[in-house]
């Protein structure tokens, strides 16, 4: 009875206390971090009024006395913090705070100066109702120096980096570094003293990636050891091409593989060709130099796109042994089905350190199987700690 | 001779290198501005380049041509075929060739009703050399290949509809090696690929992999 009386007296109060607007607190403007300059971020605390039904109304001038503009109205219950965890982080306190990132420019595009400070006006408005924010506050747009979302990446970098290099140093050091064996790499003597001693070409065939791509600079690098070797057996070395800068790069390799091995005389330039530019041109002409030609062996080297399992298999019905090597995953298994041998992810990269047995470039081998175990023991732990509800791992690692 | 052929490179390489590996973590306009002139270069070399690329095509195909190699006829198809790309190319639909490109032109139907096609005819074989490739699988000869065998039918069956007429659980089986083993393995690979590529990058960077320049030393 007496909750019912105290709750019939408190019932006028309600309307008034759904009315109630209260203005946002730590209303503030500041240069957004990590980006170009692009942008100024403006926070403030979530009021206790936000709601589906009320906005925030956000006015802009490039001076204190105005002429102020609205640039933005917004739901109250929207716009977080926590909604950019690139910039801002995991910080509890993200999801209680409202966050608006402007661009200047696109409101002033005739400001010049592209490091003006501009003035920013908070309302807190629900239909009529406008209440605004006294503080007006100033930012300007700079462009930051160094991204500290991507600060993970960056220690990662350069850990990996040193490593690497701590390894090649101590190959040159100590050279009798163990090597685990690759097939595909301990066949590629084999396929070419089969080409020499049948008489047939080797047909070596880039991906369609250009030189820019680092599976393309692996594969040069492989084909600059099979060159040499090609040459000293004296066999014939076809390679085929769809990028005109692979092209250049290939005949230079090529002819210096050749001059090394004391055979300049042997080095066709007819040899290294394009055979067309676009993908599927691209097939029909190597299809075709395979069953015209009839290679003893066939190299795909390189990143490999649909047309990998249309040149292997037309490579398998020629008879010929094939050495794939690419780090396209999808393509991966068409090479295992087709091929003899197929060099898998990094070892396409390993490659030519295996074939050379240079200390130097074999240390970097070693780096990479440290990589790949330390790899395994922080995604073991990583995903005991997930189990347990401790996440920090996965934004340790996380990349933005 | 060997300063210009060995150490510029290397050093551009090195300056270079290093340069767009910071340039990644440097939001500052500087940084993309030096970004956007490093792919400009990259495309105004391209560019130049794809006359030695034409040049070595042609190059090609007329020493075939003059040697009366075998399958010489072809090689007749390959000027043909750019003979009159580039004439309708340059002939522009009537307006010359330095005004902006004309729409529905010559140029146009030829590598709409000429070029894609083509290209689609060659892709199309895909199909039939997937069945082969699959055939010679999917023998269940060794325990891993009957593994593949059983996965594969399996996936096939998840995929389409009679799969889960036969069982509901064929596509739940199916999502599951898909999503989890297939994933993982997919993962693996990519793991390996990332470190390969920074230690090949570092080598490159830092001039111990010179095979690229031709020649070891």
């Amino acid at each position: 009875m007496i909750t019912v009386v105290a709750g019939l007296m408190l019932l006028p109060l309600i309307p008034l206390q759904a009315g109630e607007l209260i203005p946002p607190k730590s209303f503030k403007a500041y240069d957004t971090p990590n980006d170009g300059g692009e942008s100024i971020s403006l926070v403030w605390r979530a009021s206790p009024s936000d709601s589906p039904e009320v906005d925030y109304v956000l006015h802009m001038a490039n001076s204190p006395e105005g002429p102020w503009q609205e640039v933005m109205r917004v739901r109250s219950n929207t716009y977080y913090k926590n909604s950019a965890l690139e910039r801002f982080g995991f910080r509890k306190r993200n999801k209680d705070t409202h966050l608006l990132q402007i661009d200047p420019r696109r409101h002033f595009s005739s400001d010049k100066n592209r490091k003006a400070l501009y003035y920013f006006k908070l309302a807190i408005a629900r239909g009529e109702e406008f209440i605004p924010v006294e503080k007006v506050v100033s930012g300007r747009a700079r462009g930051n120096w160094f991204n500290t979302a991507k600060l993970n990446n960056f220690i990662i970098m350069i850990a990996f980096s040193g490593v690497v290099l701590f390894f090649i140093i101590h190959a040159r050091r100590n050279p009798k570094l163990f090597l685990r064996k690759i097939s595909g790499l301990d066949a590629v003597d084999e396929a070419l003293g089969r080409a020499t001693e049948m008489g047939r070409p080797v047909l070596f065939v880039h991906g369609l990636t250009g030189m820019g791509s680092i599976s393309t600079m692996a594969s040069v690098n492989i084909l600059s050891r099979i060159a040499n070797r090609i040459a000293e057996y004296d066999a014939e070395l076809k390679v085929v091409n769809n990028d005109p800068i692979v092209l250049s790069v290939s005949q230079e390799v090529v002819k210096e593989a050749y001059l090394e091995a004391g055979r300049p005389d042997a080095y066709n330039q007819d040899n290294v060709v394009m055979v067309a530019s676009e993908q599927f041109p691209y097939v029909a002409a190597v299809g075709g130099i395979m069953t015209r030609e009839r290679p003893a062996a066939n190299f795909f080297m390189g990143y490999f796109y649909a047309e990998s399992l249309i040149l292997a298999e037309t490579g398998a019905s020629t008879g010929a042994i094939q050495i794939a090597g690419t780090d396209s995953y999808t393509q991966l298994p068409f090479f295992i089905t087709t091929c003899d041998y197929t060099l898998m992810g990094e070892e396409l990269y390993a490659a030519s350190a295996y074939l050379s047995r240079e200390p130097m470039l074999l240390g970097s081998l070693r780096a990479q199987d440290l990589g790949k175990a330390a790899i395994i023991v922080i995604l073991f732990f990583g995903t005991a700690l997930s189990s347990f509800g401790i996440g920090f791992i996965s934004q340790v690692f996380r990349a933005f | 001779m060997s300063f210009l052929r060995r150490t510029v490179p290397l050093a551009i390489a090195f300056t270079v290198g290093v340069l767009m590996a910071f340039q990644y973590f440097v939001p500052h306009p500087h940084s993309k501005a030096f970004l956007e002139l490093m792919t400009r270069w990259d495309r105004i070399i391209a560019g130049f380049a794809v006359f030695i690329g034409i040049y070595s095509l042609f190059h090609l195909h007329w020493t075939r041509i003059r040697r009366k190699a075998a399958g010489w006829g072809y090689s007749i198809f390959v000027f043909l075929g750019a003979g009159i790309t580039i004439a309708f190319g340059l002939y522009n639909g009537g307006e010359a060739f330095w005004h902006d490109k004309k729409e529905d032109t010559m140029f146009d139907w030829l590598f709409l009703y000429v070029q894609v096609p083509a290209g689609a005819t060659i892709f199309s074989i895909l199909a039939f050399f997937m069945a082969s490739a699959a055939y010679r699988t999917f023998r269940a000869r060794t325990v891993e290949s009957t593994v593949l065998l059983i996965a594969a039918i399996i996936v096939m069956l998840g995929r389409v509809p009679v799969g889960a007429l036969i069982s509901p659980y064929i596509p739940v089986v199916a999502d599951w090696i898909m999503g989890v083993p297939n994933l993982a393995a997919k993962r693996g690979i990519l793991l390996g690929v990332s470190l390969g590529a920074i230690a090949t990058s570092i080598k490159i960077i830092f001039g111990v992999e010179r095979q690229y320049l031709g020649g070891g030393d």
